[in-house]
């Protein structure tokens, strides 16, 4: 039934969340670009439950999109499957044009995809420094034999690893706690170091599940301002998953909204919000037609 | 021909031993989620304290087996409250590690107290043998198998049955959900280590009355072999426990039989490591999927 | 406002280990070349040194990497016996002093190939079954060695032709503890390091920050075997025979124990407790038979410890460091109630 076989050359998206060009306030919008996500009727079942099913998604480079839907939708699922955590049953997903299928967790990060976990997973007995200077892994320039004799490049490698951390942790006013460690963080800096470690791994785009999750309005407000300013000063694609719906429309340019683990509906915050399929999942046939 | 089924009726024998020790694991560790290192001691215990009541004492055999479940059901639930209660949230290698410093106590505790020669355990039942044709089969070999399948049956139907049972499928399932719909949790862990502590005394009778001499190192190797047992079955699967029991019975009987005897301990191994290595959640075992 | 960064204490704080157990040796060897140390002295220098090096490489896989390995008297034994062999049958061709560095390496590498073996195994599984599986793979490598002619077999293996003394030995002990010391030091601050803490802390968020859990597993298994090795194959020198039935879960216990009382992670900590819980018990001849019951003891009351919140304040880890600092504390806190009256 569905077409396995992703496309071959980098084509210009005729479907993407957002219809190019979209009158949208992204700065720049390159129509001739390849999508840096791309999913084709993606799928997967868990025994006799098919928890996704033909999720096809097209996220443009510098595009911050959002995933939503209610409770139990398959969101963090769709998040696992695009980080490889599970493996598709059906369906494929390009990085910027490469083909994730049979790829590792760890090599998928390389391909340039980077995420936050809904329950924060963060290295709680290491640093918060160290918890950065660990998503720059692949980037730090240190071999076995360097690590073990503490030559062969090692003092540049960690003096780069630092300053780049340092410079990171700064970008979001975490240089005070940079020696504290992880576990003993406010939730809120717990919150932002998940969000810096998943940028020092440089990924093309970001993927943040929950990220409001337990925040106050303030906080909810500082971190719109965060996600914008990631995306203009790294010029990368970032994806959300949540539940708080000012957040969603204050900041999305593309939203996907899931139910039962299929896609009732894509578009900009305009169309989503006055979607009366959008409606109905969320608060049922009666809530519809109070509509 | 005689020879197969004469193994064939010594490995379930092994096997049910083994099945009773597997049934305390896979118990506690199906609800309480841990590893209890320091099971097979017990069994250990259970027979040191037949041999007092038994030997020393010299009680009638029915009150020496009363005093050893006794003994352990109190011991199992002593540790739990000491060693293992306080360190509920605790990291899996915490409580593991905690659980081998038990282990090693009560070997050393028994050790102190009654050497390291082997002592007899006392002759509790006579039973006489029984000869089908060529086959003789031991009495005790065949009691073993007889109250073996009994207690299975009657845990089965426990788990599946009764009130009890149900909060302890509910703890396994969901600890803090099972809390909040009013199981006391922590009544339900202390009784799985009082049953799973019981059947350990039942297979310490056993185990003394068919292999006799005791060694404050006994239970250990009988306990980590179990261990293997609970695995291969399927840790948390009470059926598994039953079924790995046996089947690890058999296959070292046969090792030994067969093969050699001097091999038999690292094919036992190597058996566990294969399984973990090839199906980890074991023959009857659910895939319990990390959440992410 | 503190300064002081964190890598800067880290260095001053390893370079007091070395200097520590420098001091240490130097005291030792005067005394032991002057013909000034006691029997039983030079008796314990050898197993030592071979404990030292096995808690420290032991803590690579139990403090660094967080998996719980119950086979590590395993890899010694397989060290001592590949190490001791080659060892015999170049002992007509060689001076001891290119020999047995040879046979170290020797010892060394067949190790590490069982590191690798053991640890595959292990990779797919963690926790409990980690544990379990190392605990069957060290017995396994008893029986089989045990069971085998070409290494003597039930009677263990006439290692005489190369028994040396510990005069000869210390050297060789002496380099391989320092060896092991830095490697293990230099991991704990570099990359690699955090790698391996960070699948110790969460492997999920460490596969997801593009960290290849497969290899990382593997790598520590392969250096703590190495290193396991290369102390049996040291360890076997000092003897006229070695049976692998010595070398057992009792053993990979004993090391264990060192390891979590020394502190999980502290390279000084395992040093320090290797020496107290192998020296103990020579000193003090009547606790003998208390010793295993001790060990016993101490490990549950420092798992006990370590979880309570009274400890969380010292980041939850006990070590020998832990307790200076309480005890100095305390003292502070005296000083100061005194100097207020």
């Amino acid at each position: 039934m569905s077409n396995n076989k992703p496309p071959r050359a980098p084509k210009i998206p005729d479907s993407p969340l957002v219809p190019y060009p979209s009158g949208a306030f992204v700065p720049e919008r390159d129509v001739k670009s390849i999508p840096v996500l791309e999913t084709h009727h993606l799928g997967i079942d868990f025994g006799g439950l098919t928890a996704v099913d033909d999720f096809s998604l097209t996220v443009g480079k510098t595009e911050i999109a959002g995933l939503i839907g209610p409770n139990g939708a398959g969101k963090t699922t769709v998040f696992n499957l695009l980080t490889n955590v599970y493996q598709p049953t059906r369906g494929s997903i390009m990085i910027n044009g490469f083909s994730s299928a049979g790829k590792t967790t760890a090599q998928v990060n390389k391909l340039g995809i980077a995420r936050t976990f809904q329950n924060i997973r963060l290295f709680s007995n290491m640093s918060v420094l160290d918890n950065v200077r660990v998503g720059m892994h692949n980037t730090t320039h240190e071999n076995l034999l360097a690590s073990i004799t503490h030559g062969f490049g090692y003092r540049k490698a960690e003096r780069t690893s630092k300053e780049q951390a340092m410079e990171l942790l700064d970008f979001f006013s975490l240089t005070e706690l940079a020696d504290a460690q992880a576990g003993s963080l406010p939730y809120g800096a717990q919150r932002r170091l998940e969000i810096v470690r998943a940028l020092a791994t440089s990924p093309r785009i970001l993927l943040l599940d929950e990220p409001a999750a337990g925040m106050n309005p303030s906080e909810t407000h500082e971190l719109m301002e965060n996600i914008r300013r990631i995306r203009d000063t790294f010029h990368i694609a970032i994806m959300l998953i949540e539940h708080d719906m000012n957040l969603v429309m204050g900041i999305c340019e593309g939203i996907c909204v899931l139910n039962y683990g299929k896609i009732i509906a894509k578009g900009t915050p305009d169309d989503i919000k006055s979607n009366p399929t959008v409606i109905e999942a969320y608060l049922g046939k009666k809530g519809a037609k109070g509509q | 021909m005689t020879h197969f089924v004469q193994t064939l009726i010594s490995g379930l024998s092994l096997g049910s031993i083994y099945a009773l020790i597997a049934l305390g694991y896979t118990m506690v560790y199906g609800i309480a989620k841990m590893l209890n290192f320091a099971h097979g001691d017990v069994i250990m215990v259970g027979a040191y304290a037949a041999i007092v009541a038994g030997s020393m004492l010299g009680m009638p055999p029915i009150v020496a087996i009363l005093i050893s479940v006794v003994v352990c059901t109190i011991l199992g639930m002593l540790i739990e409250r000491l060693a293992y209660k306080p360190l509920r949230q605790a990291t899996p290698l915490a409580v593991l590690i905690t659980a081998i410093g038990v282990s090693y106590l009560l070997q050393n505790v028994a050790l102190l107290i009654f050497g390291s020669g082997q002592k007899a355990f006392p002759t509790l039942f006579e039973i006489p043998t029984i000869t089908l044709g060529e086959v003789v089969i031991d009495g005790i070999t065949l009691i073993t198998l007889v109250v073996t399948a009994i207690i299975m049956v009657g845990l089965t139907l426990f788990i599946n049955k009764t009130k009890m049972g149900k909060a302890m499928r509910a703890v396994s399932e969901d600890k803090e959900a099972a809390g909040l719909m009013g199981i006391s949790t922590n009544r339900t862990i202390t009784l799985t280590f009082a049953i799973g502590s019981a059947l350990a005394a039942v297979a310490s009778i056993f185990y003394g009355a068919t292999y006799i001499y005791v060694k404050p190192t006994t239970g250990a190797m009988p306990g980590i072999k179990a261990f293997t047992a609970a695995v291969f079955g399927g840790i948390g699967s009470i059926p598994g426990a039953m079924l790995g029991g046996i089947l690890l019975g058999v296959i070292e009987q046969f090792s030994k039989a067969y093969i050699s005897t001097l091999w038999a301990d690292a094919i036992v191994f190597a058996v566990l490591v294969i399984v973990l290595v090839v199906k980890p959640t074991g023959l009857l075992g659910k895939q319990v999927n990390e959440k992410v | 406002m503190k300064k002081k960064t964190k890598k800067t204490s880290n260095f001053s704080k390893n370079l007091i280990t070395v200097i520590m157990v420098a001091l240490l040796y130097a005291v030792v060897a005067v005394a032991l070349y002057t013909g000034k140390a006691s029997r039983q002295l030079s008796n314990m220098l050898i197993p030592i040194s071979a404990y030292i090096v096995m808690a420290v490489s032991l803590n690579l896989v139990v403090g660094l990497l967080g998996e719980l390995s119950l086979g590590h008297a395993g890899f010694m034994s397989v060290g001592l016996f590949g190490g001791c062999l080659l060892s015999i049958a170049l002992a007509d061709v060689l001076p001891v002093a290119v020999r047995l560095p040879l046979a170290m390496l020797a010892g060394g590498l067949v190790a590490a190939v069982f590191g690798l073996v053991v640890g595959l195994p292990a990779l797919r599984l963690k926790g409990d079954y980690l544990a379990i599986v190392t605990l069957a793979c060290g017995e396994i490598i008893k029986n089989v060695i045990t069971n085998l002619k070409f290494t003597g077999g039930a009677l263990g293996l006439d290692t005489s032709p190369v028994y040396s003394n510990a005069k000869t030995l210390l050297p060789f002990a002496i380099v391989l503890v320092f060896l092991t010391m830095i490697v293990m030091m230099n991991l704990k601050n570099s990359k690699y390091g955090r790698a391996i803490m960070a699948i110790r802390d969460n492997r999920i968020a460490a596969e997801s920050t593009g960290i290849n859990v497969t290899y990382f597993k593997l790598a520590v298994f392969i250096i703590a075997a190495f290193f396991a090795g290369a102390a049996g194959t040291l360890y076997g020198h000092f003897f006229a025979n070695v049976k692998a039935a010595s070398f057992d879960y009792n053993m990979s216990i004993e090391i264990l124990v060192i390891v979590v009382l020394g502190g999980m992670g502290s390279v000084r900590g395992s040093i320090i407790a290797a020496i107290i819980l192998q020296a103990l018990p020579e000193v003090l001849r009547e606790f003998a038979d208390y010793r295993m019951l001790i060990y016993s003891v101490l490990l549950i009351v420092i798992m006990l410890l370590n979880s309570s919140p009274k400890f969380a304040e010292m980041k939850g880890n006990w070590s020998i460091g832990s307790v200076v600092k309480l005890a100095k504390n305390k003292k502070k806190s005296k000083e100061a109630a005194e100097n207020e009256q």
